[in-house]
């Protein structure tokens, strides 16, 4: 057990190093970027006198690496300063918003994680038969298409033709657990769509690689059936490629739904990301993508050590 | 009494090569209770293959053609899937080579013991608890109230083939095959897995079909034997008879192989090739793998360096062929300090020290022709090309008993386990070297093929005079091969001496131990054993 900790000690370092490297280059990125944040919100009628004032108000007269540190500093302690388009905190502006992605996120992993798991082994159980091609078939199919075109697809049908689901994604907080769902739903069915092949290929291709082991012949041997081999031999043993797949997917449903939030016009993170790089209001910009960032990198952590704890070897060994 | 299983004229066919193979043809067996049957016959013989069969099973590329398959009145070879189910595991079980493979890492043991009576509806996983741990008890396994609520891999190798014999047992089977249940095992490790197919066939009544390719074990166990080669059957007798009287010249040749040679003598004399002083290695920083060890070769003689798994033997030749700095110590080779790392070494001292390595098939590029693989020492040691190294290629090949007009050209894909092994040699050869370290050369080879490596071994030694050190884990070989032998047991070099001296009393406690372990072609040797032990015991 000692083992392990000092691992996952070791891992969790790593992630806090790789944070610290994204703020840099988060920072150094809106840096470079061209053009005075001070000039573009005061507008080219603004005078120097102005532009100068508005510069040491935003501290954009200190040298880089002091901002940075005051920045970061800021950060850890919850403060992301304020928006350079309303003046208002950018975590008050962050933070809902941040909830509702999480809240979309969540509802879509729900559903697609089961599914995708139920999907592969039932893929594996009956592999090479036309159940198990027609599955790879739709599902590879719903990779290949964009997801915004997936969208679409979906508000023709369910929305224009049939009428049974809104294309806008308007939530609020007034609005009870069930009229929420009810909203989100065509986003989360094309976020469905589109991460449940990927996990479902990954379980599928990992529970076949498990069967050929000798302790699946033996299983075999000692007569048990099937379904059995499958979901109790094979599957605690293809566990690690699909936590990571999982994991994966996850971070995407937080990190990658800009695309998905913009079509269907919901409140979320990515929404407001892509709203605030067109203009230009750079504290957003640097704090969701940090937070972006950190997500992702928290959830490839805790897939890195679940699947170490996974495996009884890890698990237990000792020095 | 009636026959629990009776197979009749069993052809089985395998796919490959684009197309179905004959690879059991015409079996025929039966066995009654308490009785136990030896398959044996080299690899390809098709032995797992029957094994597997008479629980109706075939694997993966492999189709069960025509015969009968009588289990206990229900005929197996057009059972339905689902019937076959019910049958395997409960009426007949199967214990595999390795152990190690065959339980699911997931799982603790005992829950796997429990998996196929519960399964098959014959008692609740608390009864199953219980009856296991009382097997484990009856095969000996240590603590066994505890044992079984840990993973496979925290068990030892014969414990772990034990619990898997325990396993096969779960549902009380009739009949159980075991496929070479000691094949992966240190010889002290194979009397336990021995001892445990005893009690389970003579005292609890069951009957058994015993797959191995080690006439001497099977002689322990079975009472009649089947020598099988190539899918057919060569004879089959009762076991003493087989033994004593083989009508067929290949069970006469699987009877005799490792005839001692004579051993030359060794004195202080003869040229040192290498010497190793006080030598220790390590590889974590804070243990010692390696420690004290002092060793010398000579001229135109074979050190055998002997030991079970994890006694430090492989270590050791890391450390004298620089893969494995050691830590302190010193390794002279003809009469030079060698630096500890393999990179500060000189291109004539890499030369003049070659190594065969265990399994033929990993250490030969699968891409390259013969050609390329014994060229490739020619020009990098000799700078040797062209028409030259082509003669000197051929050479080589007609050394090592090839024909070079047939093989030269050949990828190394396209040759079997010995021919493989004998290429190895050549490449080692073609750098002249004084000393070969072979490390269980022959361990992954039948027997037959084994023997004739170890007699071109002999005969390229009194040829040219080279020294080699031989690390194994077989006494046979030892026995066979050497002048001088080095036992090590965890770490350490415990006795070393000419071979008449190790292998003659007063003996050392350990080498007492691993040579009796070391089964004899006497069917009552086991017994023997067995009944010593319990009374030194007592």
């Amino acid at each position: 057990m000692k083992n392990v900790l000092i691992l996952i000690f070791k891992r969790s370092g790593a992630s806090l190093i790789t944070v610290f490297i994204i703020s840099l280059i988060i920072f150094i990125g809106v840096e470079l970027l061209p053009g005075d944040v001070a000039e573009t919100v005061l507008g080219q009628s603004a005078t120097p006198e102005t532009v100068e004032a508005f510069r040491k108000e935003l501290k954009l007269d200190l040298p880089p690496h002091i901002r940075y540190g005051a920045w970061l500093n800021d950060f850890v302690h919850g403060d992301f300063g304020n928006s350079l388009a309303n003046g208002r905190p950018v975590s008050e502006l962050i933070g809902w918003r941040f909830a509702n992605t999480l809240f979309l996120a969540l509802s879509t992993a729900m559903i697609a994680i089961p599914l995708a798991i139920f999907l592969g082994m039932l893929a594996a159980f009956y592999r090479n038969t036309l159940f198990d091609k027609l599955i790879s078939t739709t599902t590879l199919s719903f990779i290949s298409f964009p997801e915004f075109f997936i969208a679409y697809i979906l508000i023709g049908i369910l929305s224009v033709k049939f009428n049974i689901f809104p294309s806008l994604a308007i939530i609020d907080t007034n609005m009870g657990f069930g009229s929420k769902l009810y909203a989100i739903f065509l986003p989360s069915l094309t976020l469905t769509c589109v991460v449940t092949a990927h996990m479902m290929r990954q379980t599928r291709a990992a529970i076949i690689n498990v069967l050929a082991s000798a302790y699946i012949e033996m299983a075999e041997i000692k007569g048990i059936n099937r379904l059995r081999i499958i979901v109790h031999h094979a599957f605690p043993n293809s566990l690690s490629p699909v936590i990571n797949v999982i994991a994966i997917n996850l971070a995407y449903l937080i990190v990658g739904v800009v695309i998905v939030e913009v079509v269907f016009v919901y409140p979320g993170l990515g929404q407001l990301l892509v709203d605030s790089v067109a203009k230009r209001d750079l504290p957003v910009v640097q704090a969701s993508g940090l937070i972006f960032s950190i997500v992702y990198i928290f959830l490839n952590l805790s897939a890195d050590i679940l699947s170490m704890l996974s495996n009884p070897k890890l698990r237990q060994s000792q020095i | 009494m009636n026959n629990l299983i009776e197979i009749k004229n069993l052809y089985i066919e395998g796919f490959y090569e684009e197309e179905w193979h004959p690879i059991v043809s015409d079996i025929s067996l039966e066995l009654k209770r308490g009785e136990v049957l030896g398959l044996i016959g080299e690899s390809g013989a098709g032995k797992s293959t029957i094994g597997l069969a008479s629980m109706g099973y075939a694997r993966q590329g492999c189709r069960i053609t025509s015969g009968s398959i009588n289990l206990e009145g229900i005929e197996l070879f057009d059972a339905t899937e689902e019937d076959l189910r019910l049958v395997r595991g409960s009426k007949i079980a199967y214990v595999a080579q390795s152990a190690a493979a065959s339980f699911n890492p997931s799982h603790h043991v005992i829950k796997q013991y429990a998996e196929a009576p519960v399964h098959h509806g014959l008692m609740k996983y608390k009864e199953a608890e219980e009856e296991a741990i009382e097997i484990y008890r009856r095969l000996f396994l240590p603590t066994p109230e505890k044992i079984g609520y840990r993973y496979p891999h925290e068990l030892s190798g014969g414990q772990l083939q034990r619990a898997m014999v325990a396993m096969a047992m779960s549902c009380k089977p009739d009949i159980i095959v075991f496929d070479e249940p000691t094949t992966a095992l240190d010889v002290t490790t194979q009397i336990e897995v021995l001892a445990a197919v005893k009690e389970i066939t003579e005292k609890m009544n069951k009957a058994a079909l015993y797959i191995t390719h080690d006439l001497a074990v099977v002689a322990q166990v079975a009472h009649r034997i089947m020598v099988l080669r190539n899918g057919r059957l060569v004879e089959e007798g009762e076991t003493r008879t087989l033994i004593k009287k083989p009508k067929e010249k290949y069970t006469r040749e699987l009877l005799n192989v490792r005839a001692l040679r004579e051993t030359k003598a060794i004195t202080d004399k003869m040229d040192v090739i290498l010497e190793i002083e006080d030598v220790a290695a390590t590889y974590t920083g804070h243990e010692n793998v390696l420690e004290d060890i002092n060793l010398v070769v000579r001229k135109g003689r074979t050190v055998a360096l002997v030991g079970e798994s994890g006694s430090g033997k492989s270590t050791l030749a890391r450390v004298i062929t620089g893969l494995l700095p050691a830590i302190h110590g010193s390794i002279t080779f003809l009469g030079k300090k060698l630096p500890g790392s393999l990179k500060k070494r000189k291109k004539e001292d890499l030369r003049r020290m070659q190594m065969i390595y265990q399994m033929p098939d990993t250490a030969l590029n699968p891409k390259q022709t013969v050609r390329e693989v014994i060229g490739r020492p020619l020009q990098f040691y000799f700078g040797i090309r062209g028409q030259k190294a082509k003669d000197r290629i051929k050479d080589l090949l007609r050394k090592i008993e090839l024909d070079p007009d047939i093989y030269i050209d050949r990828l190394t894909t396209e040759l079997s386990g010995g021919e493989k092994q004998r290429i190895c040699i050549a490449r080692a050869l073609a750098a002249e070297p004084d000393l070969i370290i072979c490390d269980e050369v022959t361990s992954a080879l039948d027997q037959l093929v084994a023997e004739g490596i170890l007699d071109l071994l002999q005969d390229l030694q009194n040829k040219t005079d080279m020294a080699y050190l031989f690390i194994t884990h077989d006494l046979a070989t030892v026995k066979a091969i050497a002048d001088k032998i080095v036992i090590m047991l965890e770490g350490k070099i415990i006795e070393q001496g000419e071979k008449k001296k190790v292998l003659a009393p007063p003996y050392h406690e350990y080498t007492d131990k691993l040579l009796a372990s070391v089964p004899e072609m006497d069917p009552d040797w086991l017994d023997n054993l067995l009944d010593e032990r319990a009374s030194t015991f007592i």
